[in-house]
């Protein structure tokens, strides 16, 4: 879990702003190794207000009704890392969170969830979309928390690998014949 | 640590350190022939391989830009990344999962099997496999594939029990763990394999072979190799009399260097060896070194491919293990009574959730992709692959507007399926799927091709000049000292996994290379 202080120097930088959380699933996979239930991750483009906004945006690319808003955090972080590096990014994001707002009549983020999908729908082929989408499901996939989420057991070399650890435990199924499938060990 | 003169023009260059090059280099050595080994990429080792998807590609995968055209779904899907192949010492040898089958016999003789297929342009092989056998036979002693050389099988994983039951209630007899390069018992100084379930990650226990830790260190050792990392080739040169006399290369720093050669071997794979040949142009040679049959880059054959995932009420774990942990070989033969001529192979696959979720199906987000991916640990999975048609006009081509750092125009990858290609696709779908269903899949997914890891064909052998690039030993029909040495002189594709045959047909060359030199015929 990334824990960053809201520290005197990042307010003076002004444009970035931090995305705050608390853990939603206390008894989840993730708030058993978190070693708090609140969570901050600091943006260096983003302000507040466009991070919270695109948070819902890609919980509503990829739901997952059961995966902490954290885990989706890094998903916005890696968008304003990308913001960070190609300076036409955070007015692409701006646009399309204007756009949004503009499809929906107001405020799209006070929309019920299926009308809030609707307007993604109907916004799928912009660049927008496509940058959010591309970057998110990149990030929102490949960081420890999502790995715990998923039951994915990550690096195992660490660990000396699943021989000894559940490569073959499957009991749902026979096991198939030696000569398919030899011992590791003669 | 051997190092070589530039001006030294008693060595042999090659360009490519993975499984044709790699191999090549360490068989030169032995025989005493002084190597320089160029490489475009770093080198890693099994301390520096990742255990993390992203990352590791990150680290290892040819990132270059490639462009894309054609009907194939990598042009939509990921247009500039045509292939998943690797950029470091080892090349794809670290990244490739390790299985080692041989071609069967109908395979070389493609074209008189099969018949005149339209649209394509088989082509017999050069080379019998009775021709090869005794390479095929060394390289499995060499790489210690399994079930050969008294090497016992590696034991299956969770994912292949889901397979074989399947295959068995289905009526399938040829399913086991196979042949593969990675180690089931300790072996030739590399160890065990501990079922990391990292195998394109780069093997951290050494047990999966790479010519990273094998063939390069013992060549080294010989003192005959210099090994050049960050090495990028963009010229091969030649004199009045149309001999290649050395190569420029781009290094580390992006200066250009000259190194003399006897001889130059390219393998590159087959996008990076025709761009070098067609960017090798002259007065002598206006389409490019070697090039003068105007073959050079078609035939670009990649595998008819496609995974199937199912879900399952019970959990499987697939990600714990080899990822390559068996496969099925009952739709290998050829049998056109299915509507198509070749045969595939059916073989376990797994990925972690950051490739399941780029590859699954690319582009889909909403809930009936997040409930696939929530249903990950009940996942088990296949990977499918067989031959594909070599035609004309699926072809590497020097691209237009596109160049790379050093300002060579990158390649372009064409192709289109054959209607051969899409016959046997939606028939190895079907039976993939029907694999699953016989052991209760609640339901089974139909994955499209991923960037092609398996690329043949572009400088392919034939016996006739005009039908090719290469002879039956990937020596260049037009200039005697410049040999192919990789995927790109396979004359087709067949089914099965191509590093066994790279690896036997560079020990062959090597031995061909070597009595060259002694009578001065190449």
């Amino acid at each position: 879990m990334q824990h960053i202080q809201a520290s005197r120097r990042s307010f003076l930088k002004g444009s970035g702003g931090i995305l705050l959380g608390t853990l939603l699933f206390t008894s989840g996979p993730i708030a058993l190794l978190a070693p708090s239930t609140t969570w901050a991750l600091e943006m260096k483009m983003l302000n507040n207000d466009q991070a919270a906004r695109l948070m819902v945006v890609v919980r509503r690319i990829y739901p997952h009704d059961q995966m902490e808003d954290a885990v989706y955090a890094f998903a916005i972080k890696a968008l304003d890392d990308r913001a960070v590096t190609d300076p036409s990014i955070l007015s692409l994001l701006e646009q399309g969170l204007n756009e949004l707002d503009k499809s929906a009549d107001g405020a799209w983020l006070k929309l019920d969830e299926p009308r809030q999908l609707a307007v993604l729908e109907s916004i799928q082929t912009t660049p927008f979309f496509t940058l959010v989408r591309s970057v998110s499901v990149n990030a929102l996939y490949s960081n420890e928390l999502a790995y715990q989420h998923f039951g994915y057991e990550g690096a195992s070399f660490p660990k000396g690998g699943y021989l000894m650890r559940g490569f073959n435990d499957l009991k749902w199924l026979p096991a198939a014949p030696t000569e398919a499938s030899p011992p590791a060990f003669s | 640590m051997t190092t070589f003169n530039f001006d030294d023009d008693s060595v042999v260059v090659i360009i490519g350190s993975g499984a044709g090059g790699g191999t090549l280099a360490n068989e030169l050595c032995q025989k005493g022939i002084p190597v320089v080994l160029l490489e475009a990429g770093q080198r890693q080792s099994s301390a520096t391989f990742i255990n993390d998807e992203w990352p590791s590609f990150e680290q290892l995968s040819w990132g270059d830009t490639r462009t894309t055209s054609g009907s194939w779904q990598i042009a939509k899907d990921f247009p500039n990344l045509p292939a998943w192949i690797c950029k470091t010492v080892g090349g794809t040898t670290t990244h490739w999962a390790g299985a080692s089958l041989r071609f069967q016999e109908h395979e070389f003789r493609a074209r008189q099997t099969y018949g005149d297929i339209k649209d394509a342009n088989l082509l017999d092989w050069p080379l019998t496999l009775a021709e090869l056998e005794p390479f095929y036979a060394r390289a499995e002693d060499k790489m210690g594939v399994t079930r050969t050389n008294d090497i016992p099988g590696l034991p299956g994983n969770n994912n292949f029990q889901v397979m074989y039951n399947g295959a068995r209630k289905l009526g399938y007899k040829k399913c086991s763990t196979g042949h593969m390069a990675i180690n089931s018992r300790a072996r030739a100084g590399r160890a065990q394999c501990m079922q990391l379930g990292f195998c394109f990650q780069g093997c951290k226990m050494g047990a999966k072979w790479s010519t990273l830790y094998t063939e390069i260190p013992a060549a080294e050792a010989t003192g005959k190799l210099e090994l050049r990392t960050q090495a990028h080739a963009v010229k091969i040169e030649h004199d009045a009399k149309g001999r290649a006399t050395g190569v420029v290369y781009a290094d580390a720093q992006g200066r250009l260097q000259r190194q003399k050669a006897r001889l130059v071997a390219v393998a590159g794979n087959a996008i990076e060896t025709p761009r070098l040949l067609l960017n090798s142009t002259s007065t002598l040679f206006p389409h490019g070194i070697g090039n003068g049959s105007g073959m050079v880059g078609k035939h670009y054959m990649r595998h008819t491919t496609g995974s199937v995932f199912a879900e399952f009420k019970d959990p499987v774990h697939f990600y714990r293990g080899t990822i390559m942990a068996g496969l099925i070989g009952d739709e290998v033969h050829f049998n056109p009574d299915r509507g198509f001529v070749g045969g595939y192979e059916m073989e376990t696959i797994s990925l972690g959730p950051s490739f399941m979720a780029a590859f699954f199906n690319p582009g889909a987000w909403g809930r009936d992709f997040t409930r696939v991916m929530d249903n990950y640990t009940h996942l088990a999975g296949m990977w499918l692959v067989g031959e594909d048609m070599p035609r004309e006009t699926n072809r590497i081509t020097l691209s237009d507007n596109v160049k790379d750092r050093f300002g060579i125009p990158v390649a372009n990858v064409h192709y289109d399926d054959h209607p051969n290609d899409i016959a046997m696709r939606e028939h190895a779908y079907q039976q993939g799927s029907a694999v699953y269903e016989a052991v209760g899949a609640l339901k089974t997914h139909r994955v499209p091709p991923y960037p092609s890891t398996h690329n043949m064909g572009t400088c392919r052998m034939s016996h006739k000049e005009a039908d090719g690039v290469c002879n039956k030993y990937g020596q260049s029909h037009e200039v005697p000292n410049l040999f192919i040495s990789d995927g790109s002189q396979f004359t087709t594709s067949a089914a099965e996994n191509p590093t066994l045959t790279i690896v036997s047909l560079a020990i062959r060359q090597a031995e061909y290379i070597a009595d060259a030199l002694r009578t001065h015929a190449a």
